[in-house]
């Protein structure tokens, strides 16, 4: 009996372990695992690259470094060796992190921030919607709603703004040839890996201040969050031995100075009126229907503003605004025509028969409100196998500014062409058509996903050519999501590759004519 | 866009439930089919309450069998399995179907004493819970359940006084991981990854009622709480590892058959108080059970 109960007694302690212990508890973020940076190629000459918008480095100030024999150099690395003789394990974590990259970091804080902002702005007790404002950014709704072309836009801006500030650092690093803290004093450890890249300025800083200086105006609610991050950023470069706090200071107002290029270029762009006016909204539906179309309604309820129909407006980076109307396709289906209906036909059966794959590949391709859209999607894409080559941090920020120029300029190409034909959605046309992910905002004709992916495919094809057809693949993959979930016809996602693939070409002649090579 | 709110499966299996101090005697086997209908129109993102023109009504019907078994007297065994289907009543988005998760419990009762003509019981039950199918648990919330894998503990304290009884349950939900379709996903940062930590949670109990050979009647009053998890931002779309509080508060018949031995109908309902990222749910439920005897000594009810 006593041993009965002894075996009770351990069933009763030991069942509920057991059981409890059996659910998995871990989640390992793969951003975290990224090795520290060690270029395979310097890049030494990136001071020849074609910038985006900067004209020259000369324009802009960087005064000459202290003398290495200096006290001012001499306490600067006494701060390095003070921090490198106690470091804690929070500071160990700062380095580890900010050493995969300071252009992945940022993109990936950029990313963060755009899905934070991705929320449509909730209705007013009438019906109709506040609008964020620039002005008064913390009101609700705050500023921005970082909807896809905002996303699309403001990757564009903050990866251009850091492309042209490196290669104005490397005609100033190359001018002045300091050498890093870890070469001048052999007190000094290198705790990521060593580069002989002259290191005043800091790209690091130099990547830090064109962030700020841009995202502070694209993200005016952040500021406090984006000043943190990049003076956690500066400490870590002090704490791994990398730079002194002169070659930060240098590089963080070099920065600066460049992105105030790109400011003064995003305030002007057009952007900041791409949200129209009422009497442009019922302009929009009158251009449609004298094509003989059914104009394009709202599904949500209340029914909400068209999302910023005069984006088309805005200035691309890669060619001129006629060249936005040059590439815009030929008009939709006409609502009710044969073709038309045999569209319509194909969405209700893939809204009446979803498999569990097809729904796993919406859900994947989704990224609707509180993601980083699918601009951020494809520069997470992007970054996975960037983080592969061993990039500069020039060659990073290069590449990621072909992309993004790309992803905004297909943005303005693909919004000209859902406004100017302004064409209904697969459910206006048809009720029983039910979704298996929400309707985005804006007419159906062409397919957002469709323009940015294929936008997306032909660049990084042309960046990572042993990729084979890997981009293509998922950029066709990420069209038909929208077939599938029900929110676009077959013609909008066809066109939309289309489209998208022929502004990827711009970046591409540009990434073959900038100096850079492959 | 459109937006809304969640709520967790409610309960199921009522009668001879996890929840509640009934012991079903040994070789005895209880066969029950319930149908539950869940709906709400308004919900919480966070504390902010709403409705949602993009969502309407959001309906939750519940198609379950399910059974227990005595080991011995002290020990029975119980299982429900759900079919479950969705539908909003406004918006674009698709109503999801199909079988949820298999729930597998011990309900062990491992002290019972008289106190002068009332009688005081201690009970454990262990509750594992494991998806039937591969439903989509990342499309909130149209989905119907978390797809997520959990095991509970729950202390269960009865007293009974002649017919009447009053209990008082504490339950402790350890909730597994699970894996969606998307490699990245926001909760108060961006996440990259597709696995998802789901908030463990607890759950207290009290009820309260009448119990006689035919005929029970009982109200309960529970709190369940979300042990981590996030709350939905306003106009955002519900996540599977949102935060999710509710306190409800329910009643439950149950009449068992003269004539036709073993029969048993139950039926009731709950509503949802007060909750933080759950909609504010009504349940109603039916269902019929049927009392089969595989001991030897046939004749005893």
């Amino acid at each position: 009996m006593k041993k009965y109960r002894f075996f009770k007694i351990a069933l009763v302690v030991s069942l509920p372990v057991l059981f409890l212990g059996s659910c998995n508890k871990s989640i390992i973020d793969p951003t975290n695992t990224y090795k520290p940076l060690a270029p395979a190629n310097i890049d030494i000459n990136a001071d020849t690259w074609k910038p985006v918008l900067i004209t020259s480095a000369t324009t802009f100030t960087v005064p000459a470094p202290d003398a290495v024999t200096s006290p001012a150099y001499v306490a600067d690395l006494n701060e390095i060796k003070g921090y490198q003789a106690g470091l804690t394990s929070a500071q160990r974590a700062i380095i580890d992190y900010w050493s995969a990259g300071a252009v992945l970091r940022w993109n990936e804080i950029l990313r963060d921030l755009v899905a934070k902002h991705n929320l449509p702005p909730y209705q007013n007790d009438d019906g109709s919607y506040p609008a964020p404002s620039s002005t008064n950014p913390f009101a609700y709704p705050q500023f921005p709603f970082a909807n896809p072309p905002y996303a699309a836009r403001a990757y564009a801006y903050v990866s251009a703004a850091q492309y042209d500030a490196l290669v104005a650092a490397y005609y100033y690093k190359k001018q002045y040839n300091r050498s890093a803290p870890y070469v001048n004093d052999p007190g000094v450890n290198a705790l990521i890996p060593k580069s002989t890249l002259p290191s005043y300025p800091s790209e690091d800083a130099v990547v830090a201040g064109a962030s700020v200086e841009i995202m502070k105006l694209l993200f005016p609610t952040e500021i406090a969050f984006i000043e943190q991050k990049a003076a956690e950023e500066m400490q870590y470069r002090i704490m791994a031995g990398a730079n002194v706090r002169g070659e930060l200071t240098a590089g963080q107002s070099l920065g600066a100075q460049v992105a105030d290029v790109f400011a003064a270029r995003a305030r002007t762009d057009r952007a900041g009126k791409a949200i129209g006016t009422p009497d442009e909204w019922v302009q929009l539906q009158t251009n449609a229907t004298s094509r003989g179309d059914q104009y394009w309604i709202s599904l949500e309820s209340p029914a909400r503003p068209p999302q910023l129909p005069l984006f088309s407006k805005v200035i691309p980076f890669l060619f001129d605004t006629l060249t936005v109307v040059a590439m815009r396709p030929a008009p939709p289906n006409l609502a009710g025509s044969a073709a038309f209906q045999k569209e319509a036909a194909e969405v209700l059966y893939y809204s009446q028969n979803p498999t569990r794959d097809r729904q796993a590949q919406v859900e994947f391709w989704a990224d609707g409100i509180g993601t980083s859209t699918p601009t951020g999607h494809w520069n997470a894409i992007a970054a996975n196998e960037f983080v592969k080559e061993n990039y500069s941090e020039v060659r990073w920020a290069r590449n990621l500014a072909l992309l993004n120029m790309a992803q905004m300029d297909v943005a303005i190409c693909c919004w000209d062409t859902k406004y100017f034909y302004f064409n209904e959605r697969p459910t206006q046309a048809n009720p029983k058509i039910k979704t298996l992910t929400g309707i985005p905002n804006f007419p159906s004709y062409t397919s957002g996903h469709s323009n940015f992916s294929g936008a997306a495919a032909a660049v990084l094809s042309y960046l990572l050519p042993d990729r084979g057809t890997k981009f293509t693949d998922l950029a066709t993959q990420a069209s038909l999501s929208r077939l599938y979930g029900a929110i676009h016809y077959r013609s909008d996602i066809e066109v939309g590759l289309q489209t998208g693939a022929k502004v990827g070409q711009y970046a591409v002649q540009r990434g073959q004519s900038d100096g850079a090579g492959n | 866009m459109l937006l809304c709110c969640f709520l967790l499966v409610t309960r199921s299996t009522r009668a001879q439930t996890t929840t509640d101090a009934l012991m079903i005697p040994q070789n005895f086997y209880c066969a029950g089919a319930m149908y539950t209908t869940n709906y709400w129109t308004n919900y919480w993102e966070g504390t902010f309450k709403r409705d949602n023109g993009n969502i309407g009504k959001l309906t939750t019907n519940t198609y379950s069998f399910f059974g227990n078994y005595g080991i011995t007297n002290k020990l029975d065994v119980l299982f429900n399995a759900p079919y479950v289907t969705t539908n909003a009543s406004a918006g674009t988005l698709k109503g999801q179907h199909g079988l949820q998760d298999l729930t597998l419990s011990l309900k062990w009762l491992p002290y019972q004493t008289k106190i002068g003509s009332s009688v005081l019981g201690a009970y454990a039950i262990l509750t594992g819970s494991t998806p039937l199918s591969n439903y989509e648990a990342d499309f909130q919330p149209m989905s119907i359940g978390l797809h997520s894998q959990w095991a509970s503990i729950r202390a269960l304290v009865n007293y009974r006084l002649d017919r009447f009884f009053l209990a008082a349950s504490g339950e402790y939900i350890r909730r597994g991981d699970i894996n969606i379709d998307r490699n990245s996903y926001y909760t108060t940062h961006l996440i990259y990854g597709n696995r998802v930590d789901i908030p463990n949670g607890n759950n207290w109990l009290i009820s309260s009622g009448y119990r006689s050979i035919h005929f029970n009647a009982e109200a309960t009053l529970q709190q369940t709480t979300s042990l981590g998890g996030f709350d939905i931002r306003k106009n955002d779309m519900p996540f599977p590892s949102n935060t999710m509080n509710w306190t409800m508060a329910g009643v439950m018949f149950k009449y068992s058959f003269d004539r036709v031995s073993g029969l048993e109908l139950t039926a009731g309902g709950d509503y949802v108080l007060k909750g933080r990222n759950v909609g504010q749910a009504t349940t109603i439920f039916g269902g019929v059970l049927y009392l089969f005897n595989f001991s030897k000594n046939k004749p005893k009810s």
